[in-house]
């Protein structure tokens, strides 16, 4: 890649005024550092699997109206996490984790178990109960 | 307290962490140099592991190797610790300070508060250097960003014990006993020999067989999974070969101005040609992402579309295959 060719277009990065660091040659053929502000290419695919969490996230919020799935399933999807994620956070094993996602098992739920979650989440007791979805 | 360190903004956290470190104590090496040392390029698809639902390709080895590799090549070494408990991990970190040592550590980037929300997910081997602290907050020089930073004891706890893979458990480490004569010749050796061993390795999976294992998925996927999955691997890929750390081209451009280092250092005028032969090969790597981001910005329904990508890709395994083919034979 040649310096004068280094992408500027405009992503979340440039938005935060950050600009990265990738290496070019300059007009001589030598490698340095050159500073690019973003590049469409790659936004686009960043962008395409942020949809796709917000995707997950809408489709956890149906299962949860349905009384299909817990609020737990919703803290997860909003927070970006996944089940091993949440299972680290929470010090639950995954195959827990995974039964509390639904509605049925997180009606009987300890509070000692709810706090964790909570905890987890950065979220008070009543917003885990009770999610505004 | 503050330890005059030299904050350099680099490509890829764990190079950076590495050559700022090691400039601070006396050793200057440029982030590509780290980076051809330690081997560096690479490329690797782990169908079965899945990371935000698709699977896992890289174009780097694994978080940490960076940093080994080269303390063994340089002839150095590192002090390594983890924690349990948070206080200790602060200690710990408090009284390397105080002995105005800056470390490095590896932390989870969800709870960076300076990075833009969209960059925002649980990936846990992000590193940055502390070098310093004034009142509660750390004074942080985070590779990736253009000027240094600080987090508050709090914000830090936070990122030092992040969960998930990769867990950093407070994470902390930092160069001793640096050599007095370092053989910066046979460090390179070392490091373009290892690299050629990995990309031309005998396994479906890994080096140039890799990214032609790849390019015959690509073809079978639209049938086999579907347009909107085969997209959304494909932008996997693409991030991964792009995102902020790559220096751009999977990491292609570092290892050829690395190349372009060594030749000086090694009297080895070949090693500047394939540089350029490395650069030609990171701009198809950039071609190649365009023409992937046009798939899945457009969902094209056509099949074809697909194989002319796959196209692609078998180019650029061929052209790897021979680089490294030329490779070894240059520094024989």
């Amino acid at each position: 890649m040649k310096k004068e060719d280094v992408p500027q277009d405009e992503s979340s990065l440039s938005k935060a005024n950050i600009r990265e660091v990738v290496y070019a040659v300059d007009k001589y053929g030598k490698y340095g550092k050159a500073l690019s502000s973003g590049w469409d290419a790659k936004t686009i695919a960043l962008d395409k699997s942020l949809e796709l969490i917000e995707e997950q996230l809408q489709e956890a919020i149906r299962k949860i109206k349905q009384g299909e799935l817990s609020p737990i399933a919703y803290y997860m999807e909003l927070q970006r996490m996944d089940i091993v994620v949440l299972s680290g956070y929470v010090g639950f094993w995954q195959w827990k984790v995974k039964r509390h996602l639904k509605a049925k098992t997180f009606k009987k739920l300890s509070e000692r178990t709810l706090k964790k979650y909570a905890e987890a989440f950065e979220i008070s007791l009543e917003e885990l109960k009770n999610p505004t979805i | 307290m503050k330890i005059n360190f030299e904050h350099n903004q680099s490509a890829h956290c764990e190079n950076g962490v590495v050559s700022n470190l090691l400039n601070y104590n006396g050793l200057k090496v440029s982030e590509p140099m780290v980076f051809g040392i330690a081997s560096g390029v690479f490329f690797i698809y782990i169908p079965f592991i899945k990371v935000n639902f698709a699977p896992m390709f890289s174009f780097r080895p694994v978080p940490g190797f960076i940093f080994s590799r080269v303390s063994k090549r340089l002839g150095f070494k590192i002090k390594r610790h983890k924690f349990k408990s948070t206080e200790k991990a602060q200690q710990t970190l408090d009284a390397e300070l105080s002995k105005n040592n800056p470390v490095g550590l590896q932390v989870g980037v969800y709870n960076l508060s300076y990075f833009p929300d969209e960059y925002r997910f649980h990936f846990n081997a992000h590193n940055l250097v502390v070098y310093g602290k004034e009142g509660d907050d750390y004074l942080i020089s985070d590779p990736v960003m253009p000027e240094v930073t600080t987090l508050s004891s709090k914000e830090l706890e936070k990122v030092r014990f992040a969960k998930g893979p990769f867990a950093p458990n407070g994470h902390i480490y930092y160069p001793t006993q640096l050599p007095n004569d370092v053989d910066l010749k046979k460090a390179i050796t070392k490091g373009i020999k290892q690299a050629y061993r990995h990309m031309l390795a005998p396994v479906p999976v890994v080096g140039f067989r890799g990214i032609r294992y790849v390019a015959k998925r690509i073809r079978k996927w639209p049938d086999k999974i579907g347009v909107k999955k085969t997209n959304h691997y494909l932008g996997q890929l693409v991030r991964m070969q792009e995102e902020i750390g790559t220096g751009g081209g999977g990491f292609r451009f570092i290892f050829a101005a690395f190349l372009q280092e060594a030749s000086v250092v090694m009297e080895n005028p070949r090693l500047a040609e394939l540089s350029k032969e490395m650069t030609v090969i990171g701009d198809q790597w950039r071609d190649f992402a365009i023409d992937a981001s046009r798939l899945y910005k457009n969902r094209s329904k056509e099949t074809d579309a697909y194989n002319k990508i796959a196209d692609k890709l078998d180019a650029i395994a061929l052209a790897e295959r021979a680089f490294f083919l030329d490779l070894k034979k240059a520094v024989k």
